[in-house]
């Protein structure tokens, strides 16, 4: 109680105003984008831990899988909520995914370049890619919803044609080998902190192989990825001067304009992300199979959206969080891997998720109106 | 030296036939108040976009304290002080009113490189010069749609303001408002042009217009029909140069003679 009285007298004194209207923390915490988000993980930790907690879903083993899944989806989840919180919407995701997967796989195959120069090219391309989509829309001013379905379509069928010209096949094997003295290939391939889990392992905290071995080796690369570009997109949006063009981009491209913001720079910048995004997640995936396929990340680019849009972004733009879409991610890889322990049919995942997106758009749009409806 | 702060001498815009601006010539003085009047169609936009460095003029001259000005673009006519509210105000509604007056013009902090959006000096000056106008931003990140329509006006001016204009052309600031928010506008407009600002005022609503302005030109059909300083025009006068006039002494002929017929019937 003590606390709370404090908080209030000293925010009355910083803005020495006397009509400011006691806010509970209730309500702060309402205007927040990632609530809905937030809320919806604690709900699916809560509905798992009581239906699958003693199924071994909550085991290192257990937690490392469904983390790597949400991982997996927020690194392409969290440069798709900056790109709608800039206002558009990017569709070629998931075909990326595929591209950069044979971008990388065919260079180090076929042509005999070392690992390193297949991923900076395929990162190279990715740039190329997300700077055409942002052209195309900026220049055009055509919807990117358009723009960037074409690109679905384009990259998912040169993918295909280039690595069935090239290859003979639709899957390109034979990378595990490469990764081994890669100067580059272990960004994206080793499981770190493994000392921890050896440890644990040999305290018996956690569940061991036959041979003694834990069963769970280490922090998958995709989570330390995950974390940091949460972290790194939460930063931008909310302490730098590029996070603010971000939301005045997406809020009043207009207004923004006409008071300076570089408006086709901002989203054309954000659609090169979403590309790289899109490529990271490609060199995570291709490294941890050993090969490229060229379906890999179909329907990816929709995961995304509907983890964004479950955190808290709003489908007109101006509106949204890193950690919303990050928490999105969470809960769609947590059921996706949950369903397994409970006794439910898999083939009910999709009803889950388009069900979460439909909850989480009514609730933001409850929300606008809340945050924006006068006093 | 002449004492006008800033001059718009015989300003002509073409688009292809159309002739958009033919003419136009306004002067001002540092705390003057200029009120544009026309009804739509008048021009009156052509000659915001004109004043704002978006459109070139065809013909005349832009002298600002007695140099003369060719704008490139919407960012030399900021650069040398004419601030420009358009009717949208360029405000984000989801945006806080902190990221709004700074839109575009973060204040930064930091190391190259690492600058960071400096968020606590931006709230400090956002919500003291909110409060210099007497509005009270009751938190500076809360978000501009809880703002009423006269506050935002007021927002979009001061950070005109606060960034340098000395010449605020102001675009219909009045006409979504109603009459007590309108007032607090026009105070504050006052306000501002007693600190020495010059200030256009663009408005089709004479009523508005006439209390605060000092003089008034008139626009009709792309050509200055004058300007007047105060003293020598009524607000009647005013109204009916306003193309409307005369339309409006026919309107009322007609309905009066509609009227004789009803009654006979």
């Amino acid at each position: 109680m003590s606390l709370k009285s404090k908080s209030i007298s000293s925010k009355d004194s910083l803005n020495k105003d006397e009509r400011l209207k006691k806010i509970s923390p209730f309500r702060v915490l309402l205007n927040r984008p990632e609530l809905g988000a937030l809320g919806g993980s604690i709900l699916v930790f809560i509905f798992f831990g009581i239906v699958a907690g003693d199924t071994g879903m909550f085991s290192a083993y257990g937690m490392l899988n469904f983390l790597d899944v949400s991982a997996n989806l927020g690194i392409i989840a969290i440069a798709a909520a900056m790109l709608m919180i800039g206002g558009e919407f990017d569709l070629s995701i998931g075909s990326m995914i595929g591209f950069a997967g044979i971008c990388i796989a065919i260079p180090a195959i076929y042509w005999g370049w070392p690992l390193w120069m297949s991923i900076i090219f395929a990162f190279a391309m990715a740039v190329l890619v997300g700077y055409f989509n942002g052209i195309m829309v900026v220049k055009t001013g055509l919807p990117s919803f358009i723009v960037t379905l074409a690109m679905l379509f384009i990259l998912r069928g040169l993918t295909l044609a280039i690595t069935r010209l090239i290859t003979g096949r639709t899957q390109v094997p034979g990378l595990r080998v490469l990764i081994e003295d890669d100067p580059m290939a272990w960004l994206f391939a080793t499981d770190t902190f493994k000392w921890l889990f050896t440890w644990l392992g040999s305290m018996k905290l956690i569940e061991l192989r036959t041979d003694g071995t834990p069963l769970a080796t280490g922090i998958p690369p995709s989570v330390i990825w995950f974390i940091a570009l949460t972290l790194f997109a939460t930063w931008i949006l909310m302490k730098t001067r590029y996070g603010n063009w971000i939301f005045a981009s997406g809020g009043d491209k207009v207004g923004a304009t006409n008071v300076g913001v570089p408006v086709g720079r901002v989203k054309i910048s954000l659609f090169i992300g979403t590309a790289v995004a899109s490529t990271i997640f490609a060199c995570i995936q291709v490294l941890d199979a050993g090969s490229a396929d060229t379906m890999r990340g179909t329907l990816k680019e929709l995961e995304a959206i509907a983890a964004a849009v479950v955190g808290g972004c709003l489908l007109t733009g101006g509106y949204g969080s890193a950690i919303g879409a990050a928490f999105g991610a969470i809960i769609f890889g947590t059921v996706s891997m949950g369903i397994f322990y409970t006794d439910v049919d898999t083939d009910w995942f999709k009803v889950f998720l388009g069900a979460m997106m439909l909850i989480a758009v009514v609730f933001n749009n409850f929300i606008r109106k809340k945050v924006t409806e006068s006093k | 030296m002449s004492n006008y702060l800033v001059q718009f001498n015989n300003i002509s815009k073409f688009f292809g036939k159309v002739i958009a601006l033919k003419d136009v010539t306004m002067r001002l003085k540092k705390g003057e108040i200029m009120c544009l009047l026309g009804d739509n169609g008048a021009g009156k936009s052509t000659l915001i976009k004109t004043l704002a460095g978006v459109h070139k003029p065809d013909e005349g001259e832009i002298i600002f304290e007695d140099k003369k000005i060719v704008f490139d673009s919407p960012k030399d006519a900021l650069d040398i002080g004419i601030g420009t509210v358009y009717q949208d105000l360029a405000l984000v509604s989801l945006m806080s009113v902190t990221r709004n007056f700074f839109m575009g013009r973060e204040p930064q902090k930091g190391i190259p490189f690492l600058k960071t959006f400096d968020v606590n000096r931006a709230n400090k000056i956002a919500a003291d010069r909110m409060g210099q106008i007497g509005i009270d931003v009751r938190d500076p990140s809360q978000a501009v749609g809880t703002m009423s329509g006269g506050e935002r006006q007021c927002l979009a001016i001061s950070r005109a303001i606060y960034f340098g204009a000395k010449v605020l052309v102001l675009d219909e600031p009045t006409s979504a408002l109603g009459v007590h928010q309108a007032s607090m506008v026009l105070k504050y407009i006052v306000k501002a042009a007693s600190e020495g600002l010059a200030v256009i005022l663009i408005t089709h609503n004479v009523h508005h217009a006439y209390p605060v302005g000092n003089s008034f030109t008139v626009l009709n059909r792309g050509k200055s029909m004058g300007t007047f300083q105060k003293k020598d025009i009524s607000r009647e006068k005013l109204l009916s140069m306003m193309a409307g006039g005369e339309e409006l002494d026919k309107l009322e002929v007609e309905l009066q003679e509609m009227d004789r017929i009803h009654q006979k019937n």
